[in-house]
Formats: C-alpha cells, sequence, structure tokens
C-alpha cells in the first residue's frame, strides 16, 4: 500500500495543530516563533501534497507557492527574532505576558 | 512511493515537533525544531520535490534555527518557560485538529493514490523562475532586502539611543 494524499494531509494536520498548540500555550516568545513556523511547515507540505497528487502533467504550481513562502517565512523569522532582541533590552525578559505596554 | 519510508519520517517528524512544542528547556525546542524540518524536508523528497526540500534544509535548519539559537543565547537570562501548556490552547490545538481531520475523512476524492510524473528538474523550476514567477521573484527580492533593513534597524535603535 502506497501512502495516499489523505495521509499526507493528515501528517500535516498534525503538523499544524502542534505549531498551533506551541503558539497558544507557550509563554515564551521564542517558542511562539517556533509555532508560526511550524505551521508555516505544515502549510508548504499541503502545496507539495497536493501538486505531487494532482492531474499530470501540469505546470509546477505548488512547489512555486512553497518556495515563496519559504522565503517570505524566512523574512518573518528574521524580523521577529530582532523584535525579540529590541524588546529584551528594554524589558530584560522575553516572556510575552510581561510585554504589556509598546510604548519605548 | 515507499509507505516504510512514510511512516518513519512521520513518526519522526511528529516526535520532533511535539518535542519542540513541548520541553521546558529553549535550545533543548531549538535542536528538536531543526530535526523537525529536516523531516519536513524529507517528506519533499519523498514527494518528488528536491529543490524545495534542499531549500527547505538550507533555509530551515542552516539560518533559521542557528538563528534562533543566536537569539536565545541573547536574551539568556530567562531560558526558561515553565514548561506548563495552558488548557485554552490546547482545547483549541485539539479543536483544530478534529476539525481538520474531520473534513479530510469526509472528502473522498482525497483518498488517490500518486500519478507518475516526470522528474522535476531544476532547470525547469529556473525557467518558471524567470518566465511566468519573475515579478514574484522581484517581489521577494524587495522584501528580503526590507527584512534585512528592518531586521538592523529593530535591533540598532537602542545602542544609537543609549
Amino acid at each position: 500500500m502506497t501512502p495516499t494524499l489523505q495521509l499526507f494531509l493528515v501528517v500535516s494536520a498534525t503538523l499544524f495543530s502542534i505549531g498551533l498548540l506551541a503558539a497558544l500555550s507557550r509563554r515564551h516568545a521564542i517558542f511562539i516563533l517556533i509555532g508560526i513556523e511550524l505551521m508555516l511547515a505544515a502549510a508548504n507540505l499541503n502545496f507539495i501534497a497536493f501538486w505531487r497528487f494532482g492531474p499530470q502533467p501540469q505546470p509546477p504550481t505548488g512547489v512555486m507557492i512553497a518556495i515563496f513562502s519559504i522565503a517570505i517565512a524566512a523574512a518573518e523569522a528574521v524580523v521577529g527574532l530582532a523584535m525579540v532582541i529590541a524588546v529584551y533590552r528594554h524589558y530584560r525578559t522575553t516572556n510575552v505576558d510581561q510585554f504589556d505596554q509598546l510604548k519605548g | 512511493m515507499n509507505s516504510a519510508a512514510f511512516v518513519v519520517i512521520a513518526i519522526l517528524t511528529l516526535a520532533a515537533a511535539l518535542a519542540a512544542a513541548s520541553l521546558p528547556k529553549l535550545i533543548h525546542a531549538a535542536l528538536n525544531f531543526a530535526v523537525a524540518f529536516i523531516g519536513v524536508a524529507a517528506f519533499f523528497f519523498l514527494l518528488g520535490a528536491e529543490f524545495v526540500g534542499l531549500v527547505q534544509v538550507f533555509v530551515y535548519v542552516g539560518a533559521v534555527a542557528v538563528l534562533i539559537v543566536f537569539t536565545i543565547l541573547l536574551t539568556r537570562r530567562d531560558v526558561q518557560d515553565t514548561g506548563k501548556l495552558s488548557w485554552g490552547g490546547a482545547i483549541i490545538a485539539i479543536a483544530v485538529f478534529g476539525g481538520l481531520l474531520w473534513a479530510i475523512r469526509k472528502t473522498p476524492a482525497l483518498s488517490i493514490a500518486a500519478p507518475q510524473i516526470e522528474a522535476l528538474t531544476v532547470k525547469r523550476i529556473g525557467g518558471v523562475l524567470m518566465t511566468d514567477y519573475v515579478w514574484p521573484l522581484q517581489c521577494v527580492g524587495l522584501l528580503l532586502t526590507a527584512a534585512l533593513i528592518g531586521a538592523l534597524i529593530l535591533v540598532m535603535e537602542d545602542r544609537e539611543e543609549g
């Protein structure tokens, strides 16, 4: 038995839920970024799986979207981590519960 | 497509992702995050998108994971989390998972096997990037430049003031 599209979607849904769990329930800013990255990876897995199981031959649209999505996720991670460092300089903590005002 | 490889990669990826989401020590979570992304790259290889798998390893394991470890070392004062997952977040995550699983189960069109495809070469990807996707490519270049400058400004601002 070879894996069907359903199995890939189940794996990606599980990965997305784990990322959501990390983003919603941890209090540390870097954990929240890790959760967001896991959710983005789950979305990329869906794009590639739908491209692979779609009717062939077809242009590599899913692959292109995944490549652009990886580039944008990298930019998001860079800016997010820079914000974590900038906020850490002010508050001396990375616990998101204690970032109660953004005024410099 | 090999189903034994699928099972091994799925278990590895999901276990590493769960560890990244739930371990109390941040540095362990960051290393498990790298393992989870290697697993996702292995899925891309399994699905025949070798170039995306390579990009995933270069960008995530090579750059983003190292960046996260750097940030952990720079914000070293509180690397400990309580390690407790809040109930609200867990309930929402389980509800979303249940909803997705229900939708996947209810759709019979999804239980198809993979058709034969011709290998997607890097040459073809490069050709498509330079013809059909040239405007998105330019926009991503602009976005990455803006992110680079923005990150520098965010991190340097304090030093100029103080």
